[in-house]
């Protein structure tokens, strides 16, 4: 029996997921499945498209890969759109040729409507959807200094957030009199409006656009009906979607008035053989505009394919959680009360933006529906609440109200029915997570791999993690988080010993709390807890075979043996003086010599007797250790700001030297990093970093928990317009925050991603010093800023301390014969291949 | 003709570095010797050269145990070996050259093999 086609037109993420789900149901043997994408590249997450901007790529957001297409027989056609449907002949066509079909099925996805303005066809005008949109927007962003959104929708406000991540100033035009209209309130849209505006988006409401021209000041400007204007170098256009329908509408499929192929509850179109999935399809007279919906359709459909009569979809729940240009933003069921009796319970915090609406039943039992802005905590339990029908508490209100006034704690993974849906992305019900488990899954990774829960829009990882931690405590499992075989605690716990006892050695520690003799996992961890919390010098005799070699002999070794050598350049400003200083010493010692991309001078080659001379040279220079070797503060890398860059707004140099010179010597679970800009040209790149300054006109933007290395992240704002004190109190309590609760070698970024309630917890601590610390925190940085040497001056100094510095302690004068070199442009460089 | 062994003394206990390594300069070569006041024996040397890059720094790793037996870290990669026997714990198909080891008085003494040139001392 020869096999049927089956053809799928679109593979966007609907489409994607259909095929997964399809290519390992019984059917999949049934069938020869083609697939046609008018896209170039493979299904990608269009749901963090916005992150391509931020350093992603299509392979870091790609859904599938070929090979997975390949290994399931199914033929992907990339970049040839479907141009016609011929229904009789049952076959579609396309610029190469036409093929016949048994089953199609439409996953066409929606276009970006683009209001019929004059002028909306300039080359500068633009739509956010595709990864090709991003391109084009980034391309023109380039000699453009600021960009207009025209809609103050969902998608609008990512894609000015995306305008202004790539520096320009950027504006948001909205029709309607508030921003996020089909989420929000009046009051709630306010309150984002607020927010908004205080991180530097420009909001206009009520705004129509009558024409687009050319602009005097800019490239173009808007014209609106009521007489205003405004000029920009860029717009982009983000008005809505409307579903992609042009070929069922042209081959005479039954589409919605206002656009959409109809289907049924089999999400089958008017056509028994055609169906219709995504965006695309319009049942029940809606649209779904979100990723869940589209795929429990596809579900649906993989079902009905398969045979399966009960399989139906019966709607969606479109609740959505946000965080927009940092700003949270949710919305769960019937937000704006429209159920009849509807009763509501606001909270209105206008001083912080906070704003939280629930609309509940009118014998004021079940929730139907929220708002919240501001902080988005409140949302997993009020979901919970609406879409599993739990009966409110007596006083409902306490759901919404901060803790501090009587608020209810969070709904607990306990309370949940094992029907409650935890992921709506991929439909894994609370069941389902116990079912996985049952069944052998022990941790988190596991689990998501097994139920996909939490590999979609990852709005639901946190609910996920209480899940499954409270399930896995419940069935007695322990999570092991030993940091080696020596010491039963993490590193966490570690420094709580150390610090609550006043243990000062290893030795003491590991006698008393651990077993064994320790290694290099334990020991350069313990190293490092102990230098945070007394900061005595780490070759003292206790504390010299803790450290890896690079903190023992202070240099960073190189693969040949020998060692470069940093000298700390606070900010990158250096003197001539020092400058020859550092010529003459390279020269004397013959030191390959590099700029490096940390702002300052790196000395290659030294051999360990040649250290201290060569650091007692520079040390009379002026200069000290720059801690390259160091799980502390390396460099904080600065622009040239105020003082004479014509747009600087502050002076960057000095508030780098200022924070270098307070932080240096500051033992951390990891390195970390800094930068200063002198304004939001950002030529620092501070918003890498761990610590990331941008000053404003007001003052400071204070950014954190940024990385460049092998898994950048761009830093989150975590506060605005600071003055000097305020800054330094703000990077004062993060950073001790940091090196008393990371875990060992954990940067900021992962940190801050494995921080229970991230951002907003880590906000939460610092700026409104929730666990009453934060006074101490400062205490315990004015202790170590008190306390700081300069490591080399204290080694050079000491007879005893320079002994550790002889290559063979019975041979002083002894090269280390495998140190064999060779010239490269005109410098020294090891000859050694091996390695 | 039968190579003949020497115990050479290379430093004394005060050139030590207490639950850490040195270097000294052999006969053979390079050798790190390696002080673990709270074991016994507390004194290990095997070969300074890291079989994995070839440069001399095994003295400069991290010491401790792993299940029990005595380690040093190589400093480079990081591949941990025996300081009884030598052998790599990541890959036993590799080992770097052990040395017997006492201490004679304040001094401490190595095992090392003579070498043909050297006058043949008792
Ligand atoms: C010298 C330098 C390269 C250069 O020639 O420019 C360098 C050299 C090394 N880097 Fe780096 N990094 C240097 C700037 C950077 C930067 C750029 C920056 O700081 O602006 C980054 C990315 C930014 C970041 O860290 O977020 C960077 C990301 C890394 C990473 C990856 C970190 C991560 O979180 O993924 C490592 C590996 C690690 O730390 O585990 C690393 C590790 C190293 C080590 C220490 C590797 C090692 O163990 O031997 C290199 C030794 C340097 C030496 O011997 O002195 N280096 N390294 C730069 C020194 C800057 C300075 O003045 O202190
Ligand atoms: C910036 C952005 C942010 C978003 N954020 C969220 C969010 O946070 N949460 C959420 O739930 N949703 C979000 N969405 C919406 C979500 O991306 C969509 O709901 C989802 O992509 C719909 O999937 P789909 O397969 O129906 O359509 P699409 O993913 O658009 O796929 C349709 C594909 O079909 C192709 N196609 C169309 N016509 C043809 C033809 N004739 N021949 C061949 N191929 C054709 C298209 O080129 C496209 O590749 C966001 C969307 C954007 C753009
Ligand atoms: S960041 Fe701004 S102030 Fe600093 S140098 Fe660049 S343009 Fe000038
Ligand atoms: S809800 Fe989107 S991934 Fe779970």
């Amino acid at each position: 029996m020869s096999k049927k086609t089956l053809i799928v037109i679109g593979n966007g993420m609907v489409g994607h997921h259909f095929l997964e789900q399809f290519a390992t149901s019984p059917a999949a043997k049934e069938y020869e499945v083609v697939v046609f994408g008018e896209e170039k590249q493979l299904a990608y997450d269009r749901v963090h498209l916005s992150e391509y901007f931020s350093g992603s790529t299509h392979a870091d957001l790609a859904m599938g890969t070929a090979d997975w297409y390949a290994d399931n027989h199914i033929t992907l056609k990339l970049g040839e759109p479907v141009l016609a449907i011929d229904r009789d002949r049952k076959t579609v066509t396309t610029p190469a040729s036409d093929y016949p079909y048994d089953e199609l099925v439409l996953a066409t996805g929606s276009y970006p409507f683009v209001p019929p303005i004059e002028g909306n066809d300039n080359e500068r005008c633009f739509v956010y959807r595709t990864l090709d949109d991003l391109d084009a927007i980034r391309a023109s962003a380039n000699d453009a200094r600021t960009g207009v959104v025209v809609g103050g929708g969902l998608l609008g406000l990512e894609a000015a957030n995306a305008l202004k991540s790539l520096g320009l100033e950027a504006h948001v035009v909205e029709f309607a009199p508030r921003l996020m209209p089909v989420q929000l309130d009046t009051d709630g849209g306010a309150v984002l409006r607020g927010k908004i505006e205080e991180l530097g988006v420009r909001v206009h409401t009520e705004k129509a656009t009558t024409a687009i021209v050319d602009g005097e000041t800019a490239r173009l400007r808007m014209n609106f009906s009521d007489g205003e204007f405004l000029e920009t170098d860029l717009i982009v256009f983000s008005a809505g979607i409307r579903p992609q329908d042009t070929l069922a509408r042209e081959s005479g499929l039954e589409v919605g008035e206002r656009g959409g192929i109809v289907v049924n509850n089999q999400c089958t179109t008017s056509d028994p053989h055609i169906h219709a999935i995504g965006e695309c399809a319009l049942w029940n007279q809606r649209i779904f505009g979100l990723v869940a919906p589209g795929y429990t359709m596809a579900r649906t459909l993989s079902a009905v394919l398969n045979g399966d009569r009960d399989a139906a979809f019966t709607g969606a729940d479109m609740s959505t959680k946000l965080k927009l240009l940092g700003v949270d933003v949710g919305s769960i069921g019937d937000a704006h009360g429209q159920t009849a009796g509807a009763r509501n319970i606001r909270y209105n915090d206008e001083q912080a933006g906070h704003y939280r609406r629930m609309v509940v039943s009118s014998d004021g039992k079940k929730l139907l529906g929220a708002i919240l802005v501001g902080d988005n905590s409140y949302y997993d339990t009020l979901l919970q609440y609406a879409l599993n029908g739990i009966d409110l508490p007596e006083n409902a209100e306490s759901l919404i109200l901060p803790e501090s006034q009587g608020g209810a704690p969070a709904l607990g993974a306990d309370a949940l029915p094992d029907t409650a849906s935890i992921c709506s992305c991929h439909n894994v019900t609370k069941g389902d997570i116990c079912g996985a488990i049952d069944a052998g899954c022990s941790d988190l990774g596991g689990i998501k791999v097994e139920t996909k829960a939490s590999t979609g829009c990852g709005g639901c990882a946190a609910l996920l993690k209480n899940v499954v931690d409270s399930e896995l405590e419940k069935r007695g499992v322990e999570v092991s988080k030993d940091i080696c075989e020596h010491f039963p605690y993490s590193r966490q716990e570690l420094f709580h010993l150390v610090k609550v006892n006043g243990i000062r050695t290893f030795r003491t520690l590991i006698s008393q709390y651990g077993k064994g003799h320790g290694c290099d996992i334990c020991k350069p961890t313990v190293g490092s807890i102990l230098a945070t919390c007394w900061n005595e010098h780490i070759l003292a005799t206790d504390h010299v075979p803790l450290q890896d070699t690079n903190d023992t002999f202070m240099a960073n070794m190189q693969k040949n043996g020998t060692y470069s050598i940093v000298p700390r350049i606070p900010g990158g400003e250096i003197t001539p003086e020092k400058l020859i200083v550092l010529g003459q010493v390279a020269k004397e010692y013959d030191l390959y010599t590099k700029i490096t991309g940390g702002q300052r001078v790196d000395l290659f080659g030294a051999t360990l007797s040649q250290l201290p001379e060569i650091w007692e040279k520079l040390i009379a220079a002026g200069f000290e250790t720059g801690h390259a070797y160091g799980k502390s503060l390396r460099t904080v890398k600065s622009c040239v700001g105020s003082t004479w860059c014509r747009y600087g707004v502050q002076d960057s140099v000095g508030m780098a030297i200022f924070l270098e010179n307070r932080y240096k010597g500051l033992r951390a679970p990891h390195k970390v990093k800094m930068a200063v800009s002198g304004c939001t040209r950002e030529c620092a790149e501070a918003q890498s970093k761990d610590i990331g300054v941008i000053a404003t006109e007001n003052g400071w933007n204070l950014y954190v928990c940024g990385n460049g290395g092998m898994r950048p992240r761009h830093a989150d704002l975590f506060a605005t317009d600071l003055s000097d004190e305020e800054l330094i109190r703000t990077i004062d309590r993060v950073l001790m925050f940091y090196v008393r609760t990371a875990d060992r070698l954990q940067r900021t970024s992962v940190w801050m991603e494995n921080l229970e309630g991230g951002l907003d917890y880590l906000k939460e601590v610092v700026l409104e010093d929730s666990l009453g610390i934060g006074a101490e925190l400062e205490e315990h940085m004015e202790g170590i800023v008190g306390t700081y040497q300069c490591e080399w001056k204290a080694a050079v100094e000491d007879p005893e301390k320079r002994k550790r510095f002889r290559e063979f302690v019975n041979a002083p004068e002894k090269a280390d014969p495998v140190q064999q070199w060779t010239t490269e442009r005109d410098q020294r460089r090891p000859a050694l291949e091996s390695a | 003709m039968k190579a003949r062994t020497r115990w050479d003394a290379v430093c004394t206990v005060e050139d030590l570095v207490p639950e850490s390594g040195i270097a000294v300069w052999t006969e053979n070569g390079p050798v790190a010797v390696f002080y673990l006041p709270h074991r016994l024996p507390a004194l290990f040397a095997i070969s300074h050269t890291d079989p994995f890059s070839g440069a001399n720094v095994l003295a400069r790793g991290i010491t401790g145990d792993l299940k029990g037996e005595p380690i040093v870290a190589s400093p480079l990669y990081k591949q941990h070996f025996s300081l009884r026997t030598g052998v790599c714990l990541e890959d036993d198909t590799v080992s770097v050259k052990t040395y017997p080891v006492l201490l004679d008085g304040n001094r401490i003494r190595l095992e090392v093999q003579a070498t043909q040139q050297q006058p043949q001392a008792a």
